[in-house]
């Protein structure tokens, strides 16, 4: 533990930290540019220097040099203010002059540490360089001539997203960040390049000349896009989301969010349903009316069907409020046909352990070997890839795959695609595994089969054989793919033995889109609360619903952990928060929920479901035996996700990830114009 | 002035043959294994007595650079010896003349200096330009292996010793120790932050040690004839030996030529070179160690000696010992922009000061060269130039910054009149 003293401040800290690091445990702020705790250290900026003794007799760069016993270090000496100076000169000689019409402009590294370290005025007469602007695609607009070549970009590129698809060429004065040959930025991660530039050089296209970063208002909430539930800022400005942000959480997203969570914000103002609807018994067409109208219409066929002829379908994007409302609305009239799981899964849920990430996605940086079956991480949850990913390049774990071959940014071993290879590698290995702390990660590919059960207890057995599961570690993760699916599963919206939807006269779908409508009977009467007019709205009575920007409501993520959502805007038009829905409907059928606030529909959650009152903790769920034995017939395991950029109503409305999808999915197909 | 019996490099000027036969007949590969049976320390040692200092321009002793090298029956990497060929700076030719005409004295002296510092294999980074001097280095060490000189067991020492030849791109960058060893491994040549130091974390993050071709072509001569010998030549304790000069510009017979460390600069120029065009007098300045160094005007010249320490207390330095030579009918601003200009294209573009400081110091000399300028100027020259010295992740910023802040040190009058020229001219 090196002893050394920073601007007169003695400090210990651990072997191997840099000086920059140890200068911020003491609250000195040493500016920079290219350094980035979660980047390797190039230390081409120089803005960092600090003079060091004993070392040579002048300064040096703080974010690379190691700290060691006995040193003495000055961050504000004269030498370095006007290192620091000279520093701040030179990159801003040929920088433009633009702040007025830039976008990162007052939140940028150059224009706050100019403002700290730099001169009022310019002693550069000549001309000032110019760069070219690259083309890389749809989500990142460069302006390169405000580059200041920091490089953050290209290390983020090859070591963070695995894709070394951005570089430094050239040399010198024509140093340029390029592509070399022309191409879009194709990994799913790209939009963090925005974030960690420090200059306006890369920006985000969609929010280009939006909005000034000051104007907005900002909301902490959490995303909905995947089960990982990342967390995020909203930027909103007068009833608009104009941007969506990462925000800081270790255990979840460290500081990045996948460009689905960053860019599908435009779809929450497109098709949207803002005031309820009912189909005419006579035109058969969807008509415009008033709540009431509604609500009565609704309560009317509700009363009139059958208990056993009504079920109730969650979707993707569900809060957990409207979803016990919901369950709530429905047991009252003693219907227990419930499902969340849309999407075709079939696992046991009887118990936690055997549909969570137990592990918790911090924990992939403990384990020592992972297996993933039926998943593509880098589509169902880019982050916890981006994790897996982290721990390869660390410490080079092996990694093998069972269900389709994807690129993963990582290598691994790949072992088969059905569930035949699942059972030969438990058979060859059982009890042969000699890592401490094995993964498996069970994406919902495995289960979206006729043997969904057999292959849970498979999955459950092999943790004993294999050693997944001991008394400090739980390896057994199930990786879900849809926010609202823990929830869920925890409050009990499912059925165990499951149900025919086709004899259904009456069917509710709470913002369910995500399966094939022909399951439902032609002559059944569906509603459909949303928010968007997607699959689910084209075939019901409509009630408009609140996206999850317009809501404060609670997620539960993959991991199990409960979190907040914060309402950003308003829900558009006479659209409603969910719950609140509900809670009227009850009343017009006669049978009132016991709530008439959110907080006591949150009491209510808790009295049952105390676990769920815990706000951001991982959860230790206890390990029982899941699964049902039965026979396994050979099935190939295909992956949930087809189009990372398509996955739900908002990213389906949404006109960046409908380019998204043409530049990188659909890029064979031949544009035609007319003649 | 040298004496022949103390000359080490006694074919410089090719007049016979540079292959293994005539190069035993000079005494090269004489009795190698007896030098390495004495042992890694002695060698060691005796490089520390002789008082050597790095030919590349650093002037770093090499005795104890070597000896930073750790215990490799400790390390459990391989230990490897890089030879810096890539020699690129303006007005320096020396190794290119070791390698076209002894290329035998650089091969025994990489297995005796692999040998001191554990290394098995030696990299020779050769600038890609240097056609002809490569095809005779593969000629000579092919002859080597051949003869049991190098391979398993070299020389009979008992030590496994390879060396392998790489042809640089023609990257002045590639010249700095680490951007070499970049260019080695296959990336881009820009040079890496230090420390970590190359003798702990170098090629292929393994104990590296970079030299000189100079540096390492000498050591045999030195281990065979005795740190003392090499000590006792040379103007006093710290500046031993002899040295190649290289002198190139304004004299009647440009050369290499091999002297003793600390004579005379003029006596340099007039015994060897055949004195400067048109007489001493008529000498206006010379860069005395590769175009990095600050140049000297006619004064200092007079007087000065050339060895590290009396060229440093001139306020320059002895770098490569390429001495340019300029007499009167220089235009002195215009060869120190053109130098500006140099240091500006070679730039690796890594590091702020030194990418963008030196386009910003050759765009004000080009100015400076007309006149086009005002007085105030001269000395935001002198404060960018600063402003980059010190601050950049290798010694290119230094260089690129030393011969605009020599030039106005001894030359400002002149460029204060040119400007005073120009301003009348213009009104």
């Amino acid at each position: 533990m090196p002893k050394l003293k920073i601007d007169e401040v003695e400090i210990e800290v651990a072997p191997g930290t840099s000086i920059l690091q140890a200068a911020e445990e003491i609250g000195i702020e040493i500016p920079r540019f290219c350094y980035h705790d979660r980047l390797s250290v190039p230390a081409n900026c120089r803005m960092c220097l600090v003079e060091v003794t004993p070392g040579p007799p002048k300064p040096q760069a703080s974010c690379a040099l190691a700290c060691a016993e006995g040193m003495e270090v000055k961050t504000n000496s004269d030498m370095i203010k006007k290192a620091r100076k000279g520093v701040m000169e030179m990159l801003l000689i040929n920088h433009p002059l633009d702040c007025p019409i830039c976008d990162q402009g007052g939140e940028c590294d150059l224009q706050d540490q100019a403002m700290a370290y730099g001169f009022d005025r310019s002693r550069y007469h000549e001309n000032k360089r110019a760069v070219p602007n690259k083309e890389i695609g749809p989500l990142i607009k460069t302006i390169m001539t405000r580059c200041i070549q920091c490089t953050r970009c290209v290390r983020f590129g090859e070591e963070i997203a695995g894709m070394t698809e951005l570089g430094l060429l050239h040399r010198g004065e024509d140093v340029e960040i390029d592509t070399l040959i022309e191409k879009s930025i194709t990994t799913e991660l790209s939009g963090n390049m925005i974030d960690i530039c420090p200059v306006g050089a890369l920006t985000s296209k969609p929010y280009a000349f939006k909005a000034r970063s000051w104007e907005l208002t900002k909301t902490e909430t959490v995303d909905v896009h995947d089960a990982v539930g990342s967390n995020i800022r909203v930027d909103s400005r007068g009833g608009e989301v104009l941007r969506v942000l990462p925000r800081l959480h270790e255990e979840i997203n460290e500081e990045w969010i996948h460009d689905k969570t960053r860019f599908a914000y435009d779809g929450l103002g497109r098709s949207r349903l803002d005031r309820p609807w009912v189909r005419d018994e006579d035109t058969k067409k969807l008509r415009e009316a008033s709540w009431e109208e509604a609500f009565t219409v609704i309560a009317s066929k509700l009363k009139e069907a059958k208990p056993e002829n009504v079920a109730a379908l969650a979707g993707d994007l569900c809060d957990l409020e409207s979803m016990v409302a919901l369950k709530d609305l429905m047991n009252g009239f003693g219907v227990e046909d419930l499902e969340c799981r849309i999407d075709g899964a079939q696992f046991d849920a009887s118990e936690r352990c055997g549909y969570l990430f137990n592990s918790g996605i911090a924990g992939i940086e403990d384990a020592d070997a992972i297996l993933l079956v039926g998943t593509n991480p880098r589509w169902e949850a880019a982050l916890v890839n981006a994790r897996i990913r982290k721990k390869w390049r660390r410490d080079g774990i092996p990694v093998a795959v069972i269900g389709e071959q994807v690129d993963l940014t990582y290598p691994y071993e790949y072992l088969g695609n059905d569930t035949k290879a699942l059972e030969d590698l438990i058979k060859k290995y059982a009890k042969k595994v000699k890592a401490k702390k094995p993964m498996v990660i069970v994406g919902m590919g495995a289960f979206q089969n006729n043997n969904g059960f057999a292959i849970h207890e498979m999955l459950y057995k092999a943790c004993k054989d294999m050693g997944w599961v001991s008394d400090e570690w739980n390896g057994f993760n199930v990786l879900h793919n849809a926010a609202s699916r823990v929830g869920a599963l925890d409050i009990g919206f499912y059925s165990q033995d499951g149900f025919d939807l086709s004899k259904k006269s009456f069917v509710y779908l709470l913002g369910a889109d995500d399966f094939s409508m022909s399951q439902v009977a032609k002559k059944a009467f569906v509603v459909y609360q949303g928010h968007h007019g997607d699959a689910g709205a084209h075939r019901a009575d409509i009630l408009p619903g609140a996206a999850y920007t317009e809501k404060n409501a609670l997620y539960v993520n993959t991991e199990g952990r409960v979190q907040n959502g914060r309402r950003a805007v308003h829900p558009p038009g006479e659209a409603r928060e969910d719950w609140k829905i509900l809670r009227a409907l009850s009343g017009y059928c006669a049978k009132p929920l016991s709530y008439d606030t959110q907080h006591d529909l949150r009491m209510r959650i808790v009295d049952e479901w105390e676990f769920l009152g815990d706000l951001d903790v991982l959860p230790k769920a206890e390990w029982k035996a899941f699964g049902e034995k039965g026979k396994i017939t050979k099935t190939v395991f295909k992956n949930p996700i087809e189009n990372f950029y398509m996955t739900n109503s908002i990213s389906r409305a949404s006109v960046t990830m409908q380019k998204c999808t043409e530049s990188f999915f659909n890029q064979a197909s031949f544009a035609e114009a007319a003649e | 002035m040298l004496n022949d019996q103390d000359r080490i490099f006694t074919n410089l000027y090719g007049w016979e043959p540079f292959n293994l036969k005539d190069a035993k007949k000079r005494g090269d590969w004489d009795k190698t294994a007896s030098l390495i049976k004495k042992g890694r320390e002695w060698i060691i040692d005796e490089m520390k007595k002789s008082g050597l200092r790095g030919r590349g321009g650093a002037g770093f002793p090499t005795g104890l650079k070597w000896s930073f090298m750790p215990d490799h029956t400790k390390t459990g990497k391989p230990h490897y010896l890089v030879i810096n060929a890539d020699e690129s700076e303006p007005g320096t030719c020396k190794d290119r003349d070791i390698m076209r005409n002894d290329p035998h004295k650089l091969l025994e002296g990489a297995l005796l200096a692999g040998f001191a510092m554990g290394a098995h294999a030696a990299y020779i980074y050769i600038r890609g330009e240097f056609f002809n001097e490569s095809s005779a280095l593969v000629q000579a060490i092919n002859e080597a292996y051949d003869a049991g000189l190098l391979g398993k067991n070299a020389a009979k020492s008992g030590w496994d010793f390879d060396i392998y030849l790489h042809r640089g791109a023609g990257a002045y960058i590639c010249g700095e120790e680490t951007a070499l060893l970049n260019s080695l491994e296959g990336r881009k040549g820009q040079p890496r932050n230090k420390p970590p130091f190359p003798a702990m974390a170098g090629l292929y993050s393994c104990p590296t040690t970079v030299n000189n071709v100079e540096t390492i072509a000498v050591t045999p001569t030195i281990l065979r004839r005795g740190g003392d010998w090499f000590a006792g030549l040379g103007r006093d304790e710290k500046n031993t030996g002899t040295k190649l000069f290289c002198i190139s510009g304004h004299v009647n017979n440009p050369c290499n030529v091999e002297e003793v460390m600390g004579i005379p600069l003029k006596e340099l120029i007039e015994k060897h070179a055949g004195g400067v065009r048109g007489g001493w007098d008529n000498l206006k300045a010379i860069i005395p160690g590769g175009s990095s160094t600050p140049l000297l005007p006619k004064d200092i010249c007079d007087t000065v000696l050339m060895d590290f320490d009396s060229l440093r207390e001139a306020q320059s330095g002895l770098g490569t010992a390429g001495v340019i030579v300029m007499d009167q009918s220089t235009d002195v601003v215009y060869a120190i922009a053109r130098l500006s200009y140099f240091y500006m294209h070679e730039s690796c573009g890594q590091c702020t000061p030194c990418r963008e400081g030196t386009g910003w110091l050759y765009r004000v000399m080009q100015r400076m060269v007309k006149g086009n300028a005002t007085v105030d100027e001269i000395d935001m020259l002198l404060d960018v130039s600063k402003e980059i010295e010190g601050h950049t992740i290798c010694a290119h910023g230094d260089a690129s910054a030393w011969p605009i802040q020599g030039l106005i040190r001894h030359f400002r009058p002149e460029m204060e009149a040119r400007i005073l020229e120009y301003r009348k001219a213009a009104a």
